[in-house]
């Protein structure tokens, strides 16, 4: 089981701001979590419509979208950032 | 020094930099940047500021510490609102402390442009005819800011 969060319009757009799922063994990396996740309904295809643009923080860190993700407790998609 | 806070609460320049010199004689300068809510000719009533409990502190902290580095800065104090925020009202403050001017400006200044592109805060507008905003859109010159100090 993987847990993932998400923010702003990412989290507005699913519907929720975490879960738990279950991922096929085929999910290794960031790229493959985001075409995998918009393929489980239309939120998240909504949500996630321009997959290059959504930001990944693997255990609050931020990473590339080619970052395997085996070991992560916590994995994030979010929005590029609008702080300051 | 670094002393990093992120919370709904208001903050006070004065305090803050009055906490961050006290017992001090080896700073010279101090740079505080104070951004603010606008209200965007009257349209906005307020701003929504979502952030990664965790993240955000920690990815702030990582900044502060990259500019002390680069810049030999004495201290520094950021901090950042999160909530619901007015037109007028403080979103963020970043001190900077150095011996001398120019690190203490270019502490701030590096500080800002990372914490912008890098710490985990978004907002989102709520306007005065009370339309549900959108969330404010990330701005390339914001990348390149960032981008200049590398």
């Amino acid at each position: 089981m993987a847990r993932l969060v998400y923010f702003a319009w990412v989290r507005e757009r699913i519907g929720k701001g975490e879960e738990e799922i279950a991922l096929p063994a085929s999910v290794r990396t960031g790229a493959d979590l985001i075409a995998h996740l918009k393929t489980l309904g239309e939120e998240y295809a909504h949500a996630l419509e321009h997959g290059d643009v959504i930001r990944i923080a693997i255990d609050q860190e931020h990473v590339e979208h080619d970052e395997p993700i085996a070991g992560a407790r916590e994995i994030a998609l979010f929005p590029p950032m609008t702080g300051g | 020094m670094i002393t990093v806070r992120v919370g709904p609460e208001d903050f006070d320049v004065a305090a803050e930099t009055a906490r961050l010199t006290a017992g001090r004689a080896d700073i010279g300068a101090v740079v505080a940047f104070t951004g603010l809510c606008r209200n965007e000719d009257g349209r906005l009533s307020g701003l929504e500021l979502e952030h990664y409990p965790g993240m955000a502190e920690a990815e702030i902290y990582r900044i502060c510490g990259e500019a002390v580095a680069r810049f030999s800065l004495t201290a520094v104090t950021a901090i950042h609102r999160v909530g619901r925020i007015a037109p007028g009202e403080n979103i963020v403050l970043v001190l900077a402390a150095a011996p001398h001017r120019h690190a203490a400006f270019d502490g701030a200044s590096f500080v800002m442009d990372y914490l912008k592109t890098s710490a985990p805060f978004w907002k989102k507008e709520h306007f005065t005819d009370g339309s549900a905003g959108g969330w404010v859109e990330a701005k390339d010159s914001d990348d390149r800011a960032r981008d200049k100090w590398s």
